[in-house]
């Protein structure tokens, strides 16, 4: 090949080289001999750059192709000598052996150990724990359906929360738990839990919230504060606006907060309780569109202003998912027949599992009038709670100066808000404008007497549903957002405000000319004078009294 | 994602809700061998799933020796019948984006978009309605082309351009290395370069003809349409887009598994600007 070129112009390069190579005497070889000679000290030159050379480096590549044996190896020849380049300057030999591998992945799988391994003394609590029975679902038979729906997580993942869940309830003196689902986040992932606490042992959880609830009150005293001091002075006008009194949160156990969520960023780190839901909240959550960060404490940015961070997003967005999206067969759930009598009026909101259910057959289930199903969670009012709260009544409770209160006109009773009652069949749910509100599908077209029925939410995308026999769940995983078919808009800014009528108590006059004035002042002096003179005869006329 | 090794590779994605039934595994496997045998195909891609208001499409994508030439994109209601997709035109992909709402399931269901138009001038202009018919099949086609324009990624160097003009897997990539790939500037967008183009030379410079040859996610508009996530500690990497939900593309830095794949319903995320 070129080996001649070579030789011809290596010969001065090759100098320093040649005279270190072992071959004897070049006057005693062939000129083939001579030429190879050349050759080979010229491929040996150490380039000035770098201080390699060719011939080293070629058998490293070959030695290295010969070793691996790559097919075709002539297109990625390049790549092999680029490789065995670079790996020149990284040396192979660690120097530091003993360094702890501190990467993310060791770390969490540390985090995750502590799943795996059973506590001290837990296997002979084992015998007793068969006996008591354990709020812990099973969350592996709920997986092999998801799995055969086609939801879900997948199963090693699901393994990892079943283990945490079991966490949860080594931990809390639960009376019921479920896995809610995932909610995706742009940074994390939470992983949802929904509670229920056992009777009694509430307690405990209520007086932390009192404590918080406590911590809540102090900026109002110093409100009230303000105000007294403002009647005092009397000087400052104080604003007639009095703001639309906030509606009350529900209370533990009813409503919005009927359950308790726990989050957690990752199966085997911390469960983080959330706070109970305000209508606030809700009604606030319904006006914005958020990706969730996966942090809970971050803030939430948006228009118009989200009372609270991004937990409180969080809770207000499960708490509008359950209440859309979770749904039972027709019959599974019962209203409790004492309690009927009992609450006359009122929208009932307890029920009891129904213990004769007999199961629906899957091919009802799907049936796309989807009067099968019912929804098992209350539907939320406009208002942001479950129960309808009139503001004005409150109003009265309000202690405020009795007369202010005879004064002020009876407002209007306004309409209460009224929602579909407990356990509505899905055929009630609204059309998401020509959409239907659920996709009922079956898990199998080919062998359909074994499959299960699957219902996929459309106003919630990633909120499912199975159910076969007597057996149902429901999971979500998505990014938490409503379906809706025009784009997102945040609400205009409120209207201007209206200006004072004008009238002529504010309307301003014009400057008198001074001709004005000097007519003015004449007038003036003339009616001084004529009081003067008044004056002067009412004396007289005294005198002459 | 390769639909050699689908049903190991389709657990990369299931923590984001991805998540095919065996039943759809099965079937998935083996008509995909025999679409990709009876087409030729060099490479065959499991791209994804549509979710329809009735029923699902799922999307397979063959590719021929060239990875950007030569695709072409089959639907399948059933995983085992697959249909030929047409090739989206330009007049096919500006049409389709008139077609608002879910997609239904049906691929011959048409779409009604009516638009008035003011006909003639001054007092005698009369407001006629002129009523544009999309079917569904097409809107499917237009949609792939989209997502695979606007979000379709790979690690950077897993595939090369050839001298001759090929682009074709690399052969000896080898995975980014952990801190590369939480770097949003060491994955490309998989598609004929828009960006690069109107770089100035001095940036272009530098870069590696036979790599450098795509987009970088680096530039995308707006930031933060990406997440990128660890998963398993840093044994994972997905990147979700936010543009376009469902879109999960996975890769296991250190090695060469790499894929993605489109599960959703087929509508951009206009709220983006929003939602950040």
């Amino acid at each position: 090949m070129s080996d001649q070129n070579i030789a011809s112009d290596g010969s001065k390069a090759a100098t320093p080289v040649a005279s270190t190579t072992s071959i004897g005497d070049p006057q005693d070889m062939t000129p083939k001999e001579q030429d190879f000679l050349k050759a080979k000290s010229y491929l040996l030159t150490a380039s000035t750059n770098t201080g390699l050379n060719l011939y080293d480096h070629l058998s490293m590549v070959l030695t290295r192709v010969l070793d691996e044996r790559p097919d075709n190896v002539v297109d990625v020849f390049e790549d092999v000598s680029k490789d065995a380049k670079r790996s020149k300057f990284t040396s192979d030999v660690d120097t530091v052996q003993e360094k702890i591998d501190r990467s993310t992945e060791v770390a969490l799988a540390q985090i995750q150990k502590k799943l795996f391994s059973k506590g001290e003394g837990e296997e002979e609590e084992a015998a007793q724990d068969e006996e008591v029975e354990t709020p812990l679902p099973n969350l592996m038979e709920l997986c092999f359906y998801f799995e055969q729906a086609g939801i879900g997580l997948n199963r090693e993942e699901m393994i990892r929360v079943w283990l945490a869940l079991k966490n949860l309830v080594d931990n809390h003196p639960l009376q019921h738990l479920r896995f809610w689902g995932k909610m995706l986040g742009t940074e994390q992932n939470y992983y949802v839990a929904e509670v229920e606490y056992r009777e009694g042992d509430e307690e405990e959880e209520e007086e932390e919230e009192v404590e918080e609830a406590q911590e809540d009150e102090p900026p109002e005293e110093k409100e009230d504060d303000e105000e007294g001091e403002e009647q005092e002075e009397d000087d400052t006008p104080k604003p007639e606006f009095k703001p639309p009194p906030v509606t009350p949160k529900e209370d533990n156990k009813t409503g919005v907060n009927k359950k308790f969520y726990f989050v957690c960023n990752d199966p085997g780190k911390v469960w983080v309780k959330l706070p109970p839901v305000t209508p606030a909240q809700i009604t606030g959550a319904r006006q914005v569109k958020k990706f969730f960060t996966g942090r809970l404490d971050a803030p939430m940015v948006t228009y118009p202003p989200f009372p609270g961070n991004e937990s409180n997003y969080l809770r207000a967005q499960i708490a509008r998912i359950s209440a859309g999206t979770h749904i039972s067969p027709l019959g599974f759930y019962q209203f409790d027949e004492e309690e009927e009598e009992e609450e006359e009026g009122e929208a009932r909101d307890h029920f009891v599992s129904n213990l004769d259910f007999e199961g629906i057959p899957v091919r009802e289930l799907i049936d796309p009038s989807l009067s099968n199903w019912v929804h098992h969670v209350q539907h939320i009012l406009p208002q942001g709670r479950c129960s309808w709260w009139n503001p004005v009544q409150k109003n009265e409770d309000d202690f405020e100066d009795e007369e202010e209160e005879e004064e002020r006109e009876e407002p209007d009773e306004p309409e209460p808000e009224v929602g579909p009652p407990l356990l509505t069949p899905l055929a009630e749910d609204e059309e998401i404008g020509n959409l239907p509100p659920w996709t009922p599908t079956l898990s199998s077209n080919l062998i359909p007497q074994y499959a299960i029925a699957v219902m996929r939410s459309n106003l919630w995308p990633g909120a499912s549903a199975f159910g076969m026999e007597k057996k149902f769940e429901n999971v979500y995983v998505g990014s938490g957002h409503k379906y809706t078919q025009e784009n997102y808009s945040a609400p205009p800014p409120p209207p201007i405000q209206e200006e004072f009528p004008s009238g002529p108590e504010i309307t301003e006059t014009e400057d008198p000319t001074p001709e004005e004035e000097a007519a003015l002042r004449a007038a003036e002096m003339e009616a001084a004078e004529a009081a003067e003179e008044m004056e002067d005869a009412e004396e007289e006329d005294e005198e002459d009294d | 994602m390769d639909s050699v090794g689908l049903h190991l590779n389709i657990d990369y994605v299931g923590s984001s809700g991805v998540i095919l039934s065996p039943e759809q595994k099965a079937a998935l496997q083996t008509s995909l061998v025999i679409l990709q045998n009876e087409n030729k195909f060099n490479r065959l891609y499991f791209w994804g799933k549509i979710f329809g208001v009735k029923e699902d499409y799922f999307v397979a994508q063959g590719v021929s020796k060239d990875e950007f030439a030569g695709r072409r994109n089959f639907y399948s209601k059933d995983c085992i019948r697959w249909g030929l997709l047409p090739p989206a035109t330009q007049a096919m992909r500006t049409q389709s984006k008139l077609a608002k709402g879910r997609f239904t399931g049906d691929p011959s269901y048409e779409y009604e978009h009516t638009t008035t138009k003011k006909v003639g001038e001054g007092e005698e202009a009369t407001d006629e309605e002129e009523t544009v018919t999309i079917k569904e099949e097409d809107r499917l086609a237009s949609v792939i082309a989209e997502i695979d324009e606007d979000v379709r990624i790979v690690p950077r160097a897993a595939v090369i351009k050839t001298p001759t003009g090929q682009v074709v897997c690399n052969r000896s990539f080898e995975g980014l290395t952990v801190s590369e790939s939480a770097k949003l500037c060491n994955y490309m967008h998989f598609r004929e370069p828009v960006v690069m183009n109107q770089k100035p030379l001095l940036q272009r410079a530098n870069l590696d003809k036979a790599i450098d040859f795509m987009d970088s996610l680096e530039e995308d508009i707006p930031r933060g349409s990406w997440a990128l996530q660890f998963e398993r500690g840093s044994g994972l990497v997905v990147l979700r887009s936010l543009l376009w939900q469902g879109y999960v593309f996975y890769h296991v830095p250190g090695t060469r598994c790499q894929g993605s794949v489109y599960c959703g319903t087929g509508e951009k995320n206009l709220d983006l600007p929003f939602m950040l």
